[in-house]
């Protein structure tokens, strides 16, 4: 490809703004969606693998029980065949845990000690379908004060998130089709408003792909331009709100989102809009260009 | 060089362009194509260049059959011939140095080797000083002039002028076809249509005219090489040209002969 035919590109785009702008923005809108949407599916996948990293049982002791009588507590559940791993917390351990979840908190910090701290057993199970046993077996024990027991709160956010993605996906498709056949509308008009340079061309020997090379390219540089606008604008949303989302999801370890990931979905995106570009300029040629 | 033979186009209303045309144009040649508007002129320009088809016969371009040509060869053909368009075909929103460009960025030629073809062509043909203007600034001959440039930078074999003084004055006409002569005295094949008596009296050269796409004479002078080896499927072309040359150079003015013939050519 010659650069005469990328001259010829910036031409085109130039000879035209508001096509050229429109173009553009549908494709940036387009791209906004996708990168919410993966900032979405990447948030949620992250909460899942949290809960899902957290103990799925957890079975909090009375203050007088004695260690023993937890081993051979904790002897009968491994008994059961059906526990994949089970951790004892003691009062001071959870005291521990208590001191650096909070250590930026000193006043959280003198108002407790080990004593008000209940021991604790963590547990996961092999399949997730034997939690209700688990968790049955451990609220009838004498020694247990308190079953905590998460199978709902990762079904729900599975359940969610899967949702999401259904939605969000058929929302991506619908708008990558929207931004086809406004592409393939806007790149005819300028075949049509070019058609008699075209036959010129053609007339003076130009072939098939020196007249179309133009066109596509053109897309192309709408597609490309409009995913770096969109990665921009989403991007940039992200930063602005990454301290308060931080605070509120803490615990999660999703923030700040890597620049890796986040250069990752540039290329996938430009990727993205190249094939998009490509795609909606060579239908146009194919149905304005005969 | 070139050859139609047995050439008919029908149109798909019905109406025949051209109906069972026959001739033969050698290496080197200047044809003058000659007829009334809807002669069927312009249709041989289109055949040639593969613009259209025709419905039979076969057209021969440099040994290439035309016809038959695959459409991906058809730009090669196109390079091979330059054509001076009847209504011009210049682009109005670029320069005259662009509009003379073209062809040889279409070929892919280097941006500094073009632009020393195209400045030596434009000064050939009278224009390098109006190769920033764009070509509403300029008369109708420095447009024909361009439009000549435009289709000489390729080095044609042949060049097809489609009426090219049919909107000039007298004295830019005989400017335009004296730069066509000194074209084709380089080796160019010519093939020029007009309806101008005075050019084709000065120039005489052979003469092909047509009505209502049908041949009605080829008169004048072929080539002695070309005769020579004309084959036979030209022998009727040939009777014509007998007959044409039996005739005194100076009484040979076809559109006047035939229009006292017939009213309708």
């Amino acid at each position: 490809m010659k650069t005469k035919t990328f001259k010829t590109t910036w031409w085109n785009i130039r000879r035209s703004p508001y096509q050229a702008f429109a173009a553009v923005f549908v494709m940036s809108l387009t791209f906004l969606f996708i990168s919410f949407f993966t900032f979405l599916l990447f948030g949620s996948s992250k909460a899942i693998s949290y809960f899902e990293s957290r103990p799925q049982v957890t079975a909090f002791f009375k203050n007088d029980v004695k260690k023993a009588d937890i081993d051979n507590l904790k002897s009968q559940l491994m008994e059961t065949g059906k526990i994949s791993n089970v951790k004892f917390v003691s009062q001071q351990d959870a005291l521990n845990i208590y001191k650096e979840q909070n250590k930026n908190d000193p006043l959280l910090l003198e108002l407790v000690t080990a004593d008000i701290l209940p021991a604790s057993l963590e547990i996961s199970t092999i399949k997730i379908e034997d939690l209700s046993t688990i968790n049955n077996m451990l609220k009838n024990s004498p020694l247990v004060s308190e079953v905590v027991f998460q199978k709902d709160v990762v079904s729900v956010l599975t359940s969610w998130t899967n949702a999401l993605r259904g939605i969000g996906l058929s929302l991506i498709i619908v708008l990558s089709l929207v931004s086809i056949f406004i592409m393939v509308t806007i790149i005819g008009v300028k075949i049509s408003h070019k058609k008699e340079d075209i036959e010129i061309m053609r007339l003076i020997g130009a072939d098939r792909w020196y007249v179309r090379w133009p066109f596509i390219l053109e897309g192309i540089s709408y597609g490309i331009v409009g995913a770096i606008l969109g990665w921009v604008i989403s991007s940039g949303a992200l930063w602005i709100a990454t301290p308060a989302l931080s605070s509120f999801l803490k615990g999660m370890s999703i923030f700040p989102v890597s620049l890796l990931f986040l250069f990752g979905m540039l290329g996938v995106e430009i990727i993205v809009a190249v094939v998009l570009g490509a795609l909606s300029s060579f239908l146009a040629v194919l149905r304005y260009l005969k | 060089m070139i050859r139609l033979d047995k050439v008919s186009k029908q149109f798909s209303t019905g109406v025949f362009a051209l109906s069972d045309i026959s001739f033969e144009i050698e290496k080197g040649e200047f044809v003058f194509l000659i007829g009334p508007t809807g002669s069927g002129k312009t249709t041989i320009f289109r055949l040639l260049t593969r613009e259209t088809l025709p419905t039979s016969g076969e057209v021969i371009v440099d040994n290439w059959d035309v016809v038959k040509l695959p459409s991906n060869k058809i730009s090669h053909l196109r390079k091979k011939i330059g054509v001076v368009f009847q209504d011009l075909k210049l682009l109005m929103d670029r320069t005259i140095f662009e509009n003379v460009i073209l062809p040889l960025e279409v070929s892919g030629i280097e941006s500094v080797a073009a632009t020393k073809i195209v400045e030596e062509i434009m000064e050939k043909v009278g224009i390098l000083q109006h190769r920033d203007k764009f070509p509403i600034q300029l008369s109708g001959g420095e447009l024909q002039r361009a439009a000549i440039a435009r289709a000489l930078t390729l080095e044609p074999d042949v060049l097809l002028a489609d009426e090219p003084t049919g909107n000039l004055d007298q004295v830019t006409a005989m400017e335009i076809v004296n730069l066509l002569s000194e074209i084709n005295k380089k080796g160019t094949t010519i093939m020029m249509a007009t309806h101008n008596e005075d050019i084709i009296k000065a120039l005489s050269k052979r003469v092909i005219a047509l009505n209502n796409g049908k041949l009605i004479g080829i008169t004048g002078k072929k080539p002695k090489a070309s005769i020579e080896h004309s084959d036979k499927k030209s022998a009727n072309i040939e009777v014509k040209e007998k007959k044409s040359e039996d005739r005194p150079e100076e009484e040979f003015n076809p559109v006047i002969k035939k229009e006292d013939e017939n009213e309708d050519f």
